[in-house]
């Protein structure tokens, strides 16, 4: 009797260990996670084809999820694209690798302004993708008065045809910048001051979206939305009667960039799939596709003219004064949970 | 015969409601435009991107891989453990048949994330069993083994032990006369059993959505991430032809059935 | 021959994968973390009961109650036709009510949100008709029909496997009695179809009250359900001792109803069962 539990035990701890071997069978298989809809799918094609490394590509909505998914979910991401906060956050916490730059010469093409971000000043671990402003996407033909400020998203008159961000920075961000306190506000009467203003919010709004907004606002299902401006280009393009406005309170101004995570296990790969993405061809790919604005010179230089010197879609510094780079608040971001979580209980 | 009528229309009406939105997800996936709510002229485009996108190929793999691996485990597992079960004590049964029930009974998230806990917390110290195919594989089988454990014991106590013992007195080794006596007898809930499991394995959303990592998504978890992107034309064509797969198989399974019963009846 | 042996093989991948990860969700639930490590504290436990979470907590049971209710009220008379004698094709007809349960439940979710939207094919034909558009894309009526169309099939096969197992003589004995048509259903059908119905309301409330997918998707992440505040805690917020500490709570609800039901349930091999 003795002998057979020990053998089981035995046996099942063999099923086990090989099981678990067979999910980290070791190809050259680059895990790339992504905000959803973040890229041209023709490019990771193209990037299979010419290097043969097999691209296995995942999705998520928020930073946050992200972070939990590599910091506390063990994933093995080789390529993750957080903004701005979370890197300053992952570097922090050592959750993100130094990458050779040597290995990534198309980096030269990178406009000087997204380099030596305060998020990572010395710029050793990220490299810009994309960037943009947070606003208003609103349908003309729904809303008849001017639309300036966050206060719109208040208005009674809209009820059930707001469309909020499931993201808990950038929907209070919108509601400390609507009482003109700091998107990074880490005061607890303006965080609780925003918590009200957001359950006061909840009877207007139609739903707290994700990706979906971009489906719901071309096909009319509300009239107002919060959107970054990368989006909104996407969806103006589809149904012209879409507008997007920066708030005049001012607006969150966000960088995505791409990191390897510690946990990755394909650096060098990784290494050639951020150059890929620096390639001019393919990052005026990318960015014509997702319509978000590109830090990447030539590839601007490359856009419809029209586009590259949209106010929308490249705001000038002036117009971007009163813009936030969210930060990272240590460990002040608890509250932010909380208070996000009793947001959405209510 | 109004009673009968009126049977029949609230029958309809039912399956008004439950077919419905099954058959408009069918039309629109011919639908020539994103829009679900205009008909734009026929197309097979969505077949087509559905077939070339890597993701829903990726998925419809793991899909099956796992429910045809964790089925056939969870069977060898289960079948095992009921014949012991069996032949346990009582108090030791109850006990054992309790434990059994609890994943069954636990909600779905519960044993969800607790089973992500576990191989977080053993890839975090020990570097085996890091998320992704295996760790997904392991819950799957894990929940389907009490489905095939419930579904073979009740054949084990119809069974009549004179006859094994029988076949050990003319001579069977103690293996021989199980896989000729016992077996054969149960095998009908052997057969239920990794049915089941696999059915469950292959619909199973919650469990897997905890337990997966990196680049690895069924079916389900694929359908979940695209649906919460807006609506997709692709997911329509591909409702369609898990629809088909079902009907098609169904009507398989009763054809046979129906053939052996009339070939019963003949007889 | 001694055989009980042939199940240590499961009985120790029991403890592994069943066990020992409640035990695990026991921990997180009873501790917190500080910067020397996990530390015994109540916080997690306490904060459940905190106004806003039994607010989710009492919606969830809410929702599930109702569609649990609806459920019912659809699901028996179903039941009933599909036994009555005078049904020749009854097969068929029980085949049409198996198939849609066959469906991925996600599709089946996502069927409704494409129709439910405003400018879906619902509102398009209400509008042709002259009708007024509804709008309940979104709403707590989303959800519960989301959880009937989805959990309907669990109430009616269980009642319907009792009511075909019942003995006609019985009804015939009530009508030889002189009992009408509904005194005989309240009299003798209904109360020997209860097995059936206990176990049609555990099957269908028990995954309503804990859905994430059908509130997530149907309820625009308006409409928090328990599901859905501990999904957040795991997957976004990161806080695993609350989420454990939710998760807690959530079992314990259910076994207690399944302590509540299974009083009920006489005859079914299912009684060995938990207690």
């Amino acid at each position: 009797m003795k002998k057979s539990v020990i053998l089981s035990i035995l046996s099942v701890f063999l099923i086990t260990i090989f099981l678990g071997g067979c999910g980290s069978k070791d190809q050259t298989t680059l895990n790339v996670y992504n905000w959803g809809d973040y890229i041209d799918s023709s490019v990771i094609k193209q990037f299979e084809k010419e290097t043969g490394i097999k691209v296995n590509y995942d999705t998520f909505a928020t930073n946050e999820e992200m972070y939990v998914k590599i910091n506390k979910g063990n994933a093995s991401y080789d390529i993750a694209i957080p903004s701005d906060y979370m890197i300053e956050k992952m570097i922090k916490e050592g959750l993100v690798e130094k990458i050779d730059f040597n290995n990534i010469p198309n980096y030269q093409y990178i406009e000087d302004r997204f380099k030596n971000l305060e998020f990572d000043p010395t710029n050793e671990y990220s490299v810009p993708y994309m960037w943009g402003t947070l606003g208003i996407l609103y349908n003309k033909k729904m809303v008849d008065e001017p639309v300036d400020s966050w206060d719109i998203l208040w208005n009674p008159k809209y009820e059930k045809q707001i469309l909020m961000l499931d993201s808990q920075r950038d929907s209070l961000a919108v509601a400390l910048k609507k009482l003109n306190y700091s998107m990074n506000s880490t005061n607890d009467a303006e965080l609780e001051a925003a918590k009200n203003a957001l359950i006061e919010q909840r009877p207007l709004v139609l739903a707290y979206v994700g990706d979906e907004v971009k489906d719901k606002m071309i096909g009319e299902e509300a009239a107002l939305a919060v959107v970054w401006g990368g989006d909104a280009v996407t969806m103006h393009r589809e149904n012209p009667d879409l507008e997007y406005v920066i708030p005049k309170e001012g607006t969150n101004l966000f960088v995505d960039s791409i990191v390897i995570p510690s946990t990755a296990k394909h650096k060098a790969e990784a290494e050639k799939f951020i150059d890929f993405l620096c390639r001019t061809d393919i990052a005026f790919k990318n960015t014509d596709y997702i319509g978000y604005s590109t830090p990447h010179m030539e590839a601007r230089k490359q856009l419809d003219p029209e586009l590259a010197n949209s106010p929308i879609a490249y705001p000038e510094p002036e117009d971007l004064e009163n813009a936030e780079i969210f930060i990272d608040l240590g460990t002040y971001i608890e509250q932010y949970n909380r208070v996000w979580t009793e947001i959405k209980s209510h | 015969m109004v009673n009968r009528i009126m049977q029949r229309i609230y029958l309809c009406l039912i399956f008004l409601f439950l077919y419905a939105p099954i058959v408009i997800l069918i039309v629109f996936s011919f639908n020539d435009s994103k829009s679900r709510a205009k008909w734009n002229g026929f197309t097979l485009r969505w077949y087509k991107e559905m077939i070339q996108d890597p993701q829903i190929r990726s998925a419809l793999y793991y899909t099956l891989a796992i429910a045809i691996i964790a089925a056939l485990i969870a069977t060898i597992i289960g079948t095992f453990a009921a014949i012991g079960i069996h032949n346990m004590k009582r108090w030791k049964r109850n006990i054992i048949m309790n434990l059994t029930y609890l994943p069954v009974l636990n909600p779905d998230i519960v044993t969800g994330i607790s089973l992500m806990i576990l191989f977080i917390f053993i890839s975090s110290r020990f570097s085996i069993l890091s998320p992704g195919f295996g760790t997904m594989l392991l819950a799957h089988i894990t929940f389907n083994i009490p489905y095939v454990i419930l579904s073979v014991l009740p054949k084990l106590k119809q069974l009549d032990k004179n006859l094994y013992e029988a076949a050990l007195d003319l001579g069977a080794t103690p293996w021989y006369a199980f896989f000729q006596v016992i077996l054969p007898q149960i095998a009908p809930g052997i057969v239920t059993g990794a049915l089941l499991a696999f059915t469950l394995s292959l619909d199973d959303f919650v469990i897997s959505f905890f337990t997966t990592g990196a680049g690895v998504s069924n079916l389900s978890i694929l359908i979940y991430s695209m649906a919460r992107r807006g609506v997709n034309p692709k997911i329509n064509a591909l409702s369609t032809v898990l629809f088909i797969t079902v009907l098609f198989l169904l009507l398989l399974i009763n054809a046979r059935s129906s053939k052996d019963r009339v070939r019963k009846e003949h007889a | 021959m001694n055989k009980k042996w042939i199940s240590a093989p499961y009985l120790v991948w029991m403890v592994i994968f069943i066990v020992v990860p409640l035990f695990l969700v026991g921990f997180y639930g009873i501790t917190v973390r500080t910067d020397t490590g996990f530390v015994f504290s109540l916080e997690p436990l306490q904060r459940c009961f905190e106004p806003t979470y039994l607010k989710v907590l009492g919606r969830s049971v809410l929702l599930a109650a109702i569609s649990t209710v609806i459920c019912l009220i659809l699901g028996y008379p179903i039941a009933m036709i599909l036994t009555s004698k005078d049904f020749s094709d009854k097969n068929i007809y029980l085949m049409l009510f198996v198939i849609p349960m066959w469906m991925n439940f996600l599709l089946r979710t996502y069927a409704w949100l494409t129709l439910l939207e405003k400018n879906g094919l619902i509102n398009v034909l209400l509008q042709k008709i002259g009708l007024n558009p509804i709008h309940i894309l979104y709403t707590n009526q989303a959800v519960v029909l989301g959880m009937v169309y989805n959990f309907l099939p669990f109430m009616v096969l269980p009642i319907y496997s009792v009511l075909k197992k019942l003995d006609s003589s019985l009804i015939e004995a009530a009508q030889d009695l002189g009992a009408n048509g509904f005194q005989t259903f309240i009299k003798v059908i209904f109360p020997l179809s209860i097995p059936g119905v206990v176990s049609g309301i555990t099957m269908v409330f028990m995954p309503a009250v804990t859905t994430f997918v059908i509130s997530r998707l149907l309820g625009g992440g308006h409409y928090y359900l328990i599901g859905n505040l501990i999904e957040e805690q795991f997957l976004s917020v990161g806080n695993w001792h609350f989420g454990s500490a939710l998760s807690i709570f959530l079992m314990i609800i259910i076994l207690i109803s399944i302590f509540i039901t299974s009083h009920y349930e006489t005859d079914k091999e299912g009684s060995v069962g938990l207690w």
